[in-house]
């Protein structure tokens, strides 16, 4: 066809653009449908779980559950405050010992590290495997190297903090690196060509532009950690302590661990309503602290 | 050393770029004049692979000396060999010499972070840190280490000389992102100066910037050419006539086939002479716009 002959054969008026194709129409649908209840699914899942939860523990979570200790007798009375405080101090030493250890760790891999010898990409196959092996093999690592010869603490708080520490160091390796790797490449040549030294400007420009992608890796690492309860009963947890931890070498319980004990050691079904108060507590705390790391990435989202 | 002319007869132009050509500088000879830099012989290649070969040259004190040619012709490497920032490069490998004031610049005993100190260097894409703008120009003397009291008047005078000042003097700890792409640019012109070189490296510093704020680059340029050497890489052979003193020529020899693409040096002239009356025939096909 010659050219003018395509321009007139082309139509230029408005007719067939009203016409509905139907041929896809049937496969778009039938996927709507199962996207959106996959999503209903989900949601709803967690929504029977809420409630339960809700309507089972609501009622006792008053300030008594905050003042009393537990106890495997007396429902009336008891409270969770040894785990309550039990899983903040965990949680403190846990993030004084990964914070360290995982951003420097990240900092060798990303700034130091020749990718190109062997004994470097070990280490890195060897934190992602790390990364997804169950958390009850880290609390039998705990046990015999903590807990047990060679360091002997027995059954404290700082083998339960240094046991979970491990457990979440190569989550937390993984987010600082990805914090890290992302600020551009720009900003160190721009720095070396100042004449400053790679430690300046690591320190000086790299750290602090991937701090708040760290911040957000440690918390979300730790409200992982904040909900362990394998690691913990083979460290040897208390069940039910009646007094709070005083130290690094106290014996000690955490929130999971109680919320076991009273699911299923105690006598009596009227111990259920103080476990599922528990599990309100607990979820009430993951709660805020995911909120605070979204905030976090947030508001301190770097656009490069 | 003089900086303006004698008076000269118009240059038979030989292309366009001729008009916009300055008016050349009084040439002395070659002997009275401080070579700030003088390649030997460099040669650059990456994983093993020749890049840039046989480049010699020097550089005078107090000179814009723009670097021009087609694409992957080693323009900015060879830019990068002067403060050692091809040793960032893994697998980069420079041999011949880079004497700076005397003193080659690869030999064993010289630090290059005290080489950087010494060669500031403006990136093409403006590149400031996401600090304030007093800082971005106070990184520099402070990890010099510059007392205290010295920084705010250092960061004044480098704000001054990059002509931001006026712009900026209110706003001094506002992030340094607010500003306009040709601000940014010269931002980093500011912080480059801030640590006192000897010479400003300029890596197409006009490429991501519109029209009006490449004219102000340019007229800073010249304006700070009084107190430092200045080197540009540019892909503007219009922009080389109107700020440069001395041109290069680099092209791409693939004498080698085609796959070994080496870039060498053709020419280096005074401005006026390559635009007009170039040594090489393959420059004049290159001002003329025979091939780019």
């Amino acid at each position: 066809m010659s050219t003018g002959a395509q321009i007139a054969a082309r139509a230029v008026d408005g007719a067939g653009l009203a016409r509905r194709d139907h041929r896809g129409r049937g496969a778009s649908a039938a996927f709507n449908g199962l996207m959106y209840g996959a999503v209903t699914i989900s949601v709803l899942a967690l929504g029977v779980l809420l409630y339960d939860v809700v309507k089972d523990g609501a009622g006792a979570v008053d300030a008594q559950f905050f003042q009393n200790q537990p106890s495997k007798v007396r429902p009336e009375t008891a409270g969770a405050q040894s785990a309550i405080l039990g899983t903040v101090y965990l949680m403190l030493i846990t993030a004084a010992i990964v914070i360290p250890l995982g951003v420097a760790t990240a900092l060798y891999l990303e700034e130091y590290a020749d990718r190109t010898r062997w004994w470097n990409r070990l280490i890195e196959l060897n934190i992602q495997n790390l990364a997804a092996v169950p958390s009850v093999v880290y609390g039998i690592l705990g046990l015999a190297f903590f807990v047990r010869a060679p360091l002997s603490l027995g059954s404290v708080l700082l083998a339960g903090g240094m046991t979970l520490a491990l457990l979440v160091l190569p989550v937390v390796i993984i987010v600082a690196r990805e914090a890290i790797r992302a600020v551009p490449s720009s900003i160190r040549e721009g720095s070396l060509a100042l004449g400053a030294t790679q430690w300046q400007t690591i320190a000086k420009q790299v750290l602090p532009a991937s701090v708040p992608g760290v911040a957000t890796g440690v918390i979300l690492a730790l409200s992982r950690a904040i909900g362990e309860t394998a690691p913990l009963l083979l460290i040897g947890a208390a069940a039910s302590p009646r007094f709070n931890p005083d130290g690094l070498d106290s014996a000690f319980t955490a929130l999971p661990v109680q919320i076991l004990t009273w699911s299923t050691d105690a006598d009596q079904e009227s111990f259920l309503p103080l476990a599922a108060a528990a599990i309100l507590v607990l979820m009430g705390v993951l709660l805020l602290m995911n909120s605070v790391a979204i905030w976090l990435r947030h508001r301190y989202e770097q656009q490069w | 050393m003089p900086s303006t002319s004698s008076p000269v007869e118009p240059p038979v132009p030989l292309s366009a770029v001729a008009g916009g050509l300055r008016s050349p500088s009084s040439e002395p000879s070659a002997a009275a004049r401080e070579a700030v830099f003088a390649l030997r012989d460099l040669a650059v290649a990456y994983g093993g692979k020749t890049a840039v070969e046989g480049v010699s040259m020097d550089l005078f004190k107090n000179d814009i000396t723009a670097y021009i040619g087609p694409s992957g012709c080693g323009k900015s490497t060879v830019l990068r060999c002067l403060n050692r920032m091809n040793d960032l490069i893994p697998g980069a490998t420079v041999s011949g010499e880079v004497l700076f004031h005397g003193v080659d610049l690869y030999d064993r005993a010289v630090d290059p972070v005290n080489v950087r100190k010494r060669i500031g260097m403006v990136f093409q894409k403006p590149n400031p840190f996401p600090k304030s703008i007093y800082d971005n120009v106070a990184f520099g003397p402070r990890v010099l280490g510059a007392p205290k009291a010295d920084v705010d008047r250092i960061v004044e005078e480098s704000l001054r000389k990059a002509a931001l000042w006026d712009d900026v003097k209110d706003r001094l700890k506002d992030n340094a992102f607010g500003m306009s792409g040709g601000q940014q640019q010269r931002l980093c012109i500011a912080r480059a100066i801030a640590t006192n070189p000897d010479v400003i490296l300029m890596d197409e510093p006009c490429s991501a910037l519109d029209p009006i704020s490449t004219g102000k680059i340019e007229e800073l340029m010249l304006e700070l050419k009084e107190s430092y050497s200045i080197v540009i890489v540019t892909h503007n052979m219009q922009q080389a006539a109107r700020v440069s003193d001395r041109t290069a020529f680099f092209i791409v020899d693939l004498a080698a086939g085609e796959s070994q693409r080496i870039g060498r040096l053709v020419e280096l002239n005074p401005t006026e002479k390559v635009f007009t009356n170039p040594d090489d025939p393959r420059t004049e096909a290159y001002v003329t716009g025979k091939f780019g």
